[in-house]
């Protein structure tokens, strides 16, 4: 059996059977990532021996009879977002190239604990700022489907990696929409959990009230898993909520929707809108329909005011959050030449480190907390927030659970939106509320669209706190959209088969 | 400085003072907080601010920060934030201070201070908590400053520690006073900080810094002159100083019909003059915003009621309280609050002695000893309780002063107890009525030219023959028997 | 409300960020054409509305005054650029402290 085309659940229940060895499945994985990856450019650092090892060390104690955890023997990608020890962290920028961290983030740590295999660390926008990998300072990844498309952002390099069966599993962060929009445009799913749901301890901060770990799979149920796996409490992060992680992996079971009300989002739509993008997700809607859901649109009217909101908050917390990468203490150094003080070496740090989208939004965060300007922009932006947050709770007195289009468009072409900055923020136009609401949202795929062939996704948005019911919507859409097609989606991937 | 200058100016005062909270660990990590540790020991992923690290609140440091808003008569914020003061300094780790803006957790409150006689209340604008920064070395350059150095060496074992921030309201009114009043304040302030238990506030040491804020207004005018900011105000006496040379100096710039520049100066303890730091004109835009790493603190009430019930007797009202129950003046108490003494005596006095007994040898004979030896009074080998011991033997008649004194010099020496040393010593009064009358016949015989002195009306003559007796009997007998018999003696009996 | 050249010179210097000229001559048209889109906010009410800072509603996080383990020096210092008597070494400082 092709080891690498198990999903999680799959590989859990051959590992915990001795069928198979973690480091068969690990190995299985390295391979296929020396097989494809020169293509898809995925990872960015890979930790064969330490996998290994990893995986040598589950063998042993499974064979000592000891009693693992769930993972015990998953391979799993790490977006280079997290803080690992032992492998490099380089956030996608040349500013953290080579960086070593002294400490470990606490998601990384509990998956290592629930024997998880840590394979390397993957591709990503620069810092978490974009929407295609093509922020990254160590060149683009690409799209599994298309090469020469993009795999979404920011996100990308764990979504492409899932998807051209390199792992399993894959984790990655949510700020506006980067786990859900690459999960789209690849195919695959991935969540992006309530805010507070997981820690972020060791995660390098973009945007503090909006950044969230989240996980990616080929399924729903894997999704759960890891969703299960990676949640939870913990003290070392003060925004983190002390309660048990929502029954995901139940929800994913039972993925029934009988008597669910589902609300479809009014303002979610319209121009911009991919014509097959649209398609795919009216007969996603209608299909939820005929399996017993109560189907309504809902309006969310402040909506359209997300994207300016939202590109006003990201980018003043992460002027700040960056600040720190002065060249004194660790990461690159440039300009030290002995005749410079420290202003000028830090400047010029800077200058060489960050790419330009980078650039872009620290000036911008800069000037919207100015003085003088603070009210007009963060402080109203603010104010929005609880406009769209008051949007959201209007609705779910209504609705179970609110439906979208992931993401307006298909994968776009690797250098088609790279010069317009403003082009590329609308690929987060569907995934931004539930990220300024700290609410919790999936994305399923749902279909091809007709003009290209491309992977569309489903959205699925839920309150905070009740992700349970993302996996339960989701798992029952994608149950009946794999009977239609006759096979899972990803197998009409033709990317990485010349 | 002359008067004059209060004569046609106004000054108007105003502290910034940063206390280090006394907890064991960080503001925002468990770190620890102990002083003098190896460079870089006491770091960890929060406190270096490592990408990834996040922020977690010390509740200890909440609860001492409500103490001294309490303590100062402030009111305690209900619900309150803490903010991001986003400026690029090496010594601070992730080029923001983590601070509170417009949110403090205590605001306005006051303290009363005394001075000559006069009461200033200086108005408490705000108390807030933030962490501090990382220590720099410069290195090369002529004077180990900052100017001219080659680079500079950043050790984090301060970054994170819990700093109180209380600013006052601006003073005015204190006149010619000012200088003394900003010291008082300081002074006061620190005593009250030191009797919550919430830091050891030394100024030497760092753990407590103070910013003197000055400006100058022309008398009458109604209106606000510029405000200058004198820091690295390193003891109390340099709080006056600072305050009475930059009155001297605005007050020449003006009467030269100049403009007082706003800006931060700089205080130097050789010269005691400031000179010109950065302009406060060309002010850093902060660019606060609330920190999102970190949910709003919400005292609850009843919480803030058990601290306020639990806070120790402020200095202010021991002091009031001390005085009207030893029935002091105002100026003996200021001689044991000068002398750093009001402790030992209390407790001298709890120990059984009279608050003038234990005044008397604590600002006598123990301060000349601790004088003497170059130490603070507290730090001399005897304790209130050995104190009150002597006092109660030479109240019982058991001792002298004279012989008291011997007594310390023993007690101070590490002979043992008081009563040890007198046993130890033979250092009792001579009570047997027999031996003294002996020593008062010898003194007699021997000194004919007193007595007939004393006899022809020239009383301070007897002097002579208490001398005599008291060296005889090497200073252990009661003088005031010895005159009596003396006295006896020569009237026929 | 236009963000001109000058205006992203003095925010470049805030940040601490050397911009080239070129870099200065194509980023205040693209930060234009941003703040022009995300001005929009502008037509919102906001009166009266409050400010969401923090999405999760949660209040009174602390912690205990209790020491826990920290790095070691080699450890705090292992990825520095340079280092000297086990303090990071930096370029020369000019100006004074806060």
């Amino acid at each position: 059996m092709d080891l690498t085309r198990g999903t999680a659940a799959e590989l859990v229940g051959l590992l915990r059977a001795k069928q198979v060895s973690a480091r068969e499945v690990t190995q299985a994985h390295l391979d296929r990532i020396a097989a494809v990856d020169g293509k898809v450019h995925a990872f960015l650092h890979l930790a064969a021996d330490q996998a290994l090892a990893q995986a040598d060390d589950i063998d042993d104690r499974r064979a000592a009879g000891e009693d693992l955890p769930t993972l015990a023997g998953v391979p799993i990608a790490v977006k280079d977002v997290f803080t690992t020890k032992g492998i490099p962290t380089t956030c996608g920028s040349r500013i953290l190239e080579g960086w070593h961290p002294p400490y470990e983030s606490t998601i990384t740590t509990r998956l290592r604990e629930n024997g998880a295999v840590i394979l390397g660390k993957t591709n990503m926008d620069e810092f978490a700022m974009g929407s295609s990998t093509e922020n990254s300072a160590y060149g683009p990844s690409h799209n599994p489907w298309e090469l020469s498309k993009v795999p979404g952002g920011s996100s990308g390099g764990s979504s492409a990696a899932v998807a051209a069966y390199e792992a399993p599993l894959a984790i990655g962060t949510d700020t506006g929409g980067s786990i859900r929009q690459p999960a789209a445009v690849c195919g695959i799913v991935g969540t992006k959990p309530t805010y507070g749901g997981s820690s972020r301890y060791g995660v390098v901060a973009f945007a503090s009230s909006l950044d969230t770990p989240g996980p990616f799979a080929r399924t729903v149920l894997d999704t759960a898993l890891l969703h299960e796996a990676m949640s939870g409490h913990d003290p070392m992060d003060s925004t983190s909520i002390d309660a048990p992680v929502p029954p995901v992996v139940e929800a994913a079971r039972q993925a029934d929707v009988s008597g669910l009300r589902i609300g479809v989002v009014t303002e979610l739509s319209g121009d911009g809108y991919q014509g097959g993008v649209m398609a795919r997700f009216a007969e996603a809607v209608e299909l939820l329909e005929h399996l017993g859901a109560k189907v309504t649109e809902v309006s969310c009217p402040h909506f359209k005011y997300a994207l300016p909101a939202y590109y006003l908050i990201a980018p003043s917390e992460c002027s700040s959050n960056l600040a720190r990468f002065d060249a004194m203490r660790y990461g690159l150094r440039a300009g030290d030449d002995g005749t410079r003080d420290a202003e000028e070496v830090m400047s010029l740090t800077r200058e060489a480190g960050f790419g330009a989208e980078v650039k872009r939004r620290i000036i911008l965060g800069t000037y919207a907390l100015s003085s003088g300007y603070y009210d007009a922009y963060y402080g109203k932006a603010q104010q929005v927030r609880t406009l769209i947050i008051r949007d959201f709770d209007a609705a779910f007195a209504q609705v179970d659970v609110l439906v979208s289009p992931t993401t307006p468009t298909t994968a776009f072409g690797i250098g088609e939106r790279a010069d317009d900055p403003v082009a590329m923020y609308l690929a987060d136009l569907c995934t931004i509320p539930s990220d300024l609401a700290g609410n919790a949202a999936i994305s399923v795929p749902c279909g091809l669209a007709d003009e290209d062939g491309l992977p569309v996704g489903l959205q699925v948005m839920a309150s905070a706190m009740a992700d349970d019911r993302l996996y339960r919507v989701a798992a029952a859409a994608e149950a009946a959209l794999t009977a239609r097609w006759g096979q899972p989606l990803l197998t009409r991937a033709k990317g990485l088969q010349a | 400085m002359t008067s004059t200058v209060t004569d046609r100016y106004e000054p108007v005062i105003g502290l910034e003072t940063h206390v280090e909270l006394g907890t064991r660990t960080k503001m925002f990590c468990g770190c620890t907080t102990v002083f003098g540790g190896e460079p870089n020991s006491q770091v960890c992923p929060v406190c270096l601010g490592l990408p990834g690290s996040l922020p977690v609140v010390n509740k200890l440091a909440i609860e001492y920060t409500v103490r001294i808003g309490l303590a100062l008569n402030c009111s305690i914020a209900s619900w309150c934030r803490f903010a991001r003061k986003n400026y690029f300094y090496p010594d601070m780790p992730k080029n923001f201070q983590i601070s509170q803006y417009d949110e403090p957790l205590c605001t306005n409150g006051y303290l009363d201070i005394h001075v000559d006689g006069q009461l200033f209340k200086v108005g408490i604008e705000r108390v807030h908590l933030e962490e501090d920064t990382g220590k720099s070395l410069h290195v090369g350059g002529a004077t180990g400053r900052i100017h001219g150095a080659d680079y500079s060496l950043v050790d984090y074992n301060r970054a994170g520690i819990p700093l109180v921030e209380i600013v006052t309201k601006p003073v005015d009114g204190t006149g010619a006073l000012a200088p003394v009043v900003a010291r008082a304040y300081v002074t006061d302030l620190r005593d009250l900080i030191r009797s919550l238990g919430v830091s050891d506030v030394r100024m030497e040491e760092g753990s407590m810094r103070c910013d003197v804020n000055t400006s100058l207004s022309p008398a009458g005018s109604g209106t606000w002159g510029k405000r200058t900011e004198t820091k690295n105000v390193n003891s109390l006496r340099s709080v006056e100083r600072a305050v009475r040379s930059e009155m001297e100096r605005q007050a020449s710039v003006l009467d030269a019909g100049k403009r007082v520049i706003q800006e931060t100066r700089h205080f130097h303890e050789d010269s005691g003059t400031t000179t010109s730091g950065r302009s406060k004109e060309e002010a850093q835009d902060y660019r606060y915003f609330p920190e999102p790493d970190l949910v709003p603190v919400a005292p609850p009430a009843d919480w803030v009621e058990q601290i306020r019930a639990d806070l120790p007797e402020a200095p202010s009202a021991r002091r009031a309280r001390l005085r009207a129950e030893w029935s002091l003046s105002d100026l003996d108490m200021s001689a044991l609050t000068n002398a750093d003494a009001l402790d030992l005596v209390e407790a001298t006095v709890t120990a059984g002695a009279t608050p003038a007994d234990a005044r008397k040898w604590w600002l006598g004979e123990l301060a000349r000893h601790a004088n003497e030896a170059g130490i603070e009074l507290s730090k001399l080998a005897v304790t209130p309780v050995q104190v009150a011991r002597v006092t109660a033997l030479v109240a019982a008649g058991t001792l002298n002063d004279s012989l008291a004194r011997q007594v310390f010099d023993a007690v101070l020496a590490g002979e043992g107890d008081p009563d040890e040393v007198v046993a130890a010593r033979g250092l009792a009064v001579v009570s047997d009525e027999g031996a003294l009358l002996a020593a008062v016949d010898k003194a007699v015989a021997a000194n004919p030219d007193a007595v007939a002195s004393i006899r022809a009306g020239r009383t301070g003559a007897i002097g002579v023959l208490v001398g005599a007796v008291m060296k005889a009997t090497r200073g252990k007998a009661d003088a005031a028997r010895v005159r009596a018999l003396i006295d006896q003696r020569l009237s026929g009996s | 409300m236009s963000i001109t050249r000058d205006d992203v010179v003095h925010l470049a210097r805030l940040s601490r960020i050397a911009l080239t000229d070129h870099e200065l001559d194509h980023l205040a048209p693209q930060l234009d054409q941003i703040i022009a889109a995300v001005a929009q906010i502008q037509e919102v009410a906001v009166d009266g509305i409050p400010p969401t800072s923090h999405a999760t509603g949660l209040t009174n996080v602390l912690r205990e005054d209790e020491p826990r383990p920290c790095l070691t020096p080699e450890e705090a210092l292992d990825q520095a650029p340079a280092v000297d008597l086990q303090r990071f070494k930096v370029p020369r400082i000019l100006g004074t402290e806060e």
